[in-house]
């Protein structure tokens, strides 16, 4: 198949990150200056975003194969792009006196990007395993940056490790699910699951549900539902902060939106016992990361429970949409994508806008008094914080909210008292930190918040806070668009 | 248009409150007083105007969220009115108490109380159902504040044991107003979260039920009614006296506001069937907490707990569902947030004076506190419900309609009455009469009622006073809002018994 000139109009924005990150290559090459480096990446990823949003209105279009950018993939495409601009941003100000060299992290995080691009434009397993192996293995050497400074505080190596082990486990099995697919079907597309069952005589659902839930379970692995997340908190923990922010926001978006359309393109559910395994995995999720988070004392670890949480959220509205006619549960799975990436990155950035690759403030009690010191930064991770428990007035609740609407169309009782129930448990972690935050200050000053050290960290965390709130009040607009490109999933 | 305006002048008073701390510390006691006070006068405009068709006297309604037909819906009929009137009016005396109280962070603690009350107003007015869920969760975030940074020893117990109560009976709530929603496309082919859509929607069966107790316990919870009821006294122990004022004055009364404006109307047949339970919870709140309350020592979970006593009577008037009954839960409402509020303050500032809330170290303090004594001793007649005063006329008109109901449990429920004095002058005996003595505290601050003290107090006993005089003036307002309901609440039942 040829590919003409008009087939890669479609694909600017991953030709520009491409670009990018070859250019910031070549830079670093020639002289390594570590402002400039970021300064192209900034504007790389800036440009990728505003190019998938030019074409956002009127493309449609599969470009070979394996990728399709429709309207879906290139809001994607403007969330993944901007959100990784977001964390460069962060990056530059945390790294700043990192003892190594500094540049190629940006060219890490650029290569990443290129593979969650990919992945949100596919409807491929091809250009899934390219996508996501491309994301992964830039994400090992993001998680172990720091690891040549002289006093590491935590262990990138160790997280590093445990998270390339098994991720490598995880792929694995998405890959034997997928071969199994394909000794039946011949092809990788995501819709040709469906005709496995009528191939061959004789070969009853078994073989399709086996196939399924194999890649189901790599998926979830990646995504840390339980009981597939033990290697959730310790990844967290022990990378540098914007690579956990890395992580938890494109890293888990990505991989859910290949979900999302392998679930819708494959009529996985059709079978109930895929049904079952689902909701099961989302009960567990929610139950165990809303419980376990309950007993931690690392805030990096408490949100990377509570993103094992909210993973068992959406997977509600993903079950509902097997019950509901219309398109409202991939819009809640969408628009509940869009406000956890956007409160993730807000609570993440105010933790790195207060450490430093040198220092970390990640125990609770650094933010003791937080109210009182900084009442800027604490008035983010409050509207964060209350975001993430679902509280109105923030888009947090405005997902939740539809996540509801999805699951009582659906009439899944039993996963929304589930909801109800970790929500109810969510809430004291979250208002934890809240407290925390409320008392007095200690004696002891815990970090610098100067304001002028990092002015443009502070810009991104006033952006995402007016998104958070504004899209908390007015939804409408988010809404409309969302329902929109719902459409074509 | 008004509506938005007594709600949006709360909001920005709020953050120019909070905002003029830095310029002098005095500025936002008096910006939020100013505030509410407009407020107030703006409301009073609200009393002249010409009622519509519906009765509803304002009105405003904007789209706000396509997507799912939700509008910006806001009116108010004599019912909201009135509630409207009892928060601005609550509002001030709370700034009154909080005015040498709160030194610290000022400015932050009245932009929540302000914030708090436009929640409340909101819930008060608020005709679209995911917009009232909106300010129902709203009031709470800025409550929790108040209670978890100016609250006594125990606050972060108390403030997230509030907050989580209140916020999972809420998603209960949620999941009910979204099924109604539902219900609603699923008849009319569209999905609505207005009102009056949502009277019209049919359910039938045990499904009405289960929707209905989505919203009977969100509002019990706040009510609060047993066996919700045990956030209540850690609440109100911990939070500081303006933030007591405004949980027992007017929050709770948002969950009576619910029952009779949602819980009730929307579920007619389930309400219906489900009134013995409800009468049944009532009975059992007014006599277990009075009981609990008697075993108290601590004299503002005392209170808590007559609060929760009090609050059965609506929850009965409510169930009993005709007219009688539900003025009788209505004036209960208004009278018991004055003069809980009124209790709270005194419990408060004899705190304040003493630090210390256990009654078993006071004493003889007539003599030491005269003015106090007095005025303690007539919240606490009126409270127990002496002929004459507000309480009086609540809870015997709720009684008086219970009865017409339901008798065994009116019968039951009445000996609260009895209880209500035990537990009230017990309180008078232990802290003001006998010898003085002191031996647990540093009594160097126990002063009389100063004279703006006094001022606050005679403001709510010539409130009072006028409800048990002349209860008409209030009850006026009321009476045409509950014939619509009881009317249109019984068609509805009686074509179901037709059928």
């Amino acid at each position: 198949m040829d590919i003409t000139l008009a087939d890669l109009i479609p694909l600017l924005p991953l030709l520009v990150t491409t670009g990018t990150a070859v250019v910031a290559m070549i830079t670093i090459g020639i002289k390594r200056d570590y402002g400039l480096t970021a300064v192209i990446t900034i504007i790389g990823l800036l440009f990728a975003a505003l190019s998938a949003a030019y074409l956002m209105p009127n493309t449609n279009s599969q470009v070979t194969p394996l990728m399709v950018v429709d309207q879906y993939s290139l809001f994607f495409t403007v969330v993944t792009c901007a959100t990784a601009m977001f964390i460069a941003i962060f990056s530059y100000s945390y790294l700043a006196n990192l003892d190594d060299h500094k540049e190629e992290y940006y060219l890490l995080l650029v290569i990443a990007t290129i593979g969650a691009i990919v992945m949100v434009s596919s409807n491929h397993f091809v250009s899934t395993i390219l996508g996501l192996e491309t994301l992964s293995m830039s994400l090992y050497g993001m998680v172990a940056y720091p690891v040549h400074v002289k006093k590491p505080l935590k262990f990138p190596l160790e997280a590093s490790v445990k998270y390339l082990v098994l991720s490598a486990a995880a792929s694995g099995i998405l890959l034997f699910g997928i071969a199994l697919i394909y000794a039946q079907t011949g092809t990788l597309e995501f819709a040709s699951v469906v005709n496995v069952p009528n191939i061959t005589e004789g070969l009853d659902d078994g073989f399709t549900i086996t196939a399924l839930v194999l890649v189901f379970v790599g998926i979830a692995f990646k995504l840390s539902l339980a009981p597939f997340h033990m290697w959730t908190p310790d990844v967290y923990e022990g990378a540098p902060l914007p690579a956990t922010t890395y992580l938890a926001t494109i890293g888990k978006a990505a991989m859910f939106v290949v979900l999302l359309r392998l679930i819708e393109a494959s009529e996985a559910l059709t079978f109930n016992s895929f049904i079952l395994v689902i909701s099961l995995v989302a009960t567990a999720s929610i139950l165990a990361g809303n419980l376990l988070a309950l007993f931690q004392r690392s805030l990096k670890r408490v949100l990377a429970y509570s993103s094992i949480a909210h993973m068992g959220y959406l997977l509600i509205a993903v079950v509902a949409s097997y019950f509901v006619q219309g398109s409202i549960s991939v819009e809640a799975v969408t628009i509940y994508l869009v406000a956890y990436m956007i409160m993730s990155a807000g609570a993440f950035g105010v933790a790195t806008v207060a450490s430093s690759s040198e220092q970390e403030f990640d125990r609770i009690e650094d933010y003791k008094g937080l109210f009182w010191r900084s009442p800027w930064l604490a008035a983010v991770f409050t509207a964060m914080l209350l975001s993430l428990a679902g509280i109105p007035l923030t888009v947090g609740f405005i997902g939740k909210f539809y996540i509801f609407f999805a699951g009582v169309e659906a009439a899944l009782w039993i996963l929304l008292a589930v909801l109800i129930v970790g929500s109810g448990i969510g809430l004291y972690y979250y208002l934890r930190i809240v407290y925390c935050m409320l008392l007095a200050v200690d004696v002891e000053q815990k970090f610098d918040i100067a304001l002028g050290r990092n002015i443009s960290s502070h810009a991104v965390l006033v952006f995402l806070l007016v998104l958070l709130i504004g899209f908390g009040v007015y939804p409408a607009p988010l809404m409309a668009m969302i329902e929109t490109i719902s459409t074509y999933i | 248009m008004i509506l938005v305006w007594l709600i949006g002048v709360l909001f920005l008073g709020g953050i120019i409150a909070w905002l003029s701390e830095r310029l002098n510390p005095n500025y936002p006691r008096l910006i939020a007083l100013i505030t509410v006070l407009l407020d107030l006068v703006l409301m009073l405009t609200l009393l002249g105007a010409e009622p519509a068709i519906g009765g509803w006297v304002a009105a405003i309604d904007a789209p706000w969220i396509p997507r799912f037909s939700i509008s910006f819906y806001l009116a108010a009929d004599g019912l909201s009115v009135l509630l409207l009137l009892l928060t601005a009016f609550l509002g001030v005396i709370a700034i009154g108490s909080a005015w040498d109280e709160i030194k610290v962070r000022a400015g932050f603690f009245y932009f929540n109380l302000l914030w708090t009350l436009a929640g409340v107003l909101g819930v008060f007015t608020a005709l679209d159902l995911f917009l009232f869920f909106f300010f129902w969760e709203v009031m709470l975030i800025p409550m929790y504040f108040i209670i978890a940074i100016w609250g006594h020893e125990n606050k972060n117990y108390a403030a997230m044991k509030f907050f989580i109560f209140t916020q999972v009976t809420g998603m209960l709530m949620l999941v009910s107003i979204l099924m109604l929603a539902y219900f609603h496309y699923l008849q009319n082919g569209f999905v609505s979260f207005n009102y009056h859509d949502l009277l019209t929607v049919e359910t039938r069966g045990p499904l009405e039920m289960w929707i209905m107790l989505g919203f009977f316990i969100a509002f019990t919870t706040k009510l609060p009614s047993v066996p919700f009821h045990s956030w209540l006294p850690d609440a109100h122990s911990q939070a500081p006296t303006a933030g007591s004022v405004i949980l027992a004055g007017i929050l709770l009364k948002t969950g009576a506001y619910g029952l009779i404006r949602f819980a009730v109307p929307l579920f007619p047949e389930a309400s219906k069937s489900f009134a013995p339970f409800a009468m049944t919870l009532a009975a059992i709140s007014i006599l277990y907490c009075a009981k609990v309350a008697f075993a108290q020592t601590d004299i503002k979970r005392l209170i808590a707990y007559t609060s929760v006593s009090h609050m059965g009577f609506v929850t009965l008037g409510v169930y009993a569902w005709n007219e009688q009954a539900l003025q009788g839960a209505i004036m209960t409402m208004l009278a018991h947030g004055i003069s809980a509020a009124a209790l709270f303050m005194l419990a408060g500032g004899l705190q304040h004076r003493i630090h210390t809330r256990n009654m078993l170290d006071m004493g003889g303090f007539w003599a030491k506190v005269p003015r106090m004594a007095v005025v303690v001793l007539f919240f606490s007649i009126a409270a127990l419900g002496m002929p004459g005063l507000g309480n009086f006329i609540g809870e015997f008109l709720a009684l008086l309609g219970a009865f017409r109901a339901n008798i065994p449990l009116t019968v039951i429920s009445a000996f609260g009455l009895i209880f209500a004095s035990v537990y009230s002058l017990w309180v008078i005996q232990k802290v003001f009469h006998g010898e003085y003595t002191n031996s647990e505290f540093d009594d160097s601050h126990l002063t009389d009622l100063t004279h703006r003290e006094m001022v606050y107090y005679a403001t709510m006993i010539i409130g009072l006073i006028w409800m048990g005089m002349y209860p008409q003036s209030f009850l006026a307002l009321s009476q045409p809002v509950l014939l619509d309901l009881i009317s249109s609440t019984e068609e509805i039942v009686n074509i179901v018994v037709q059928n």
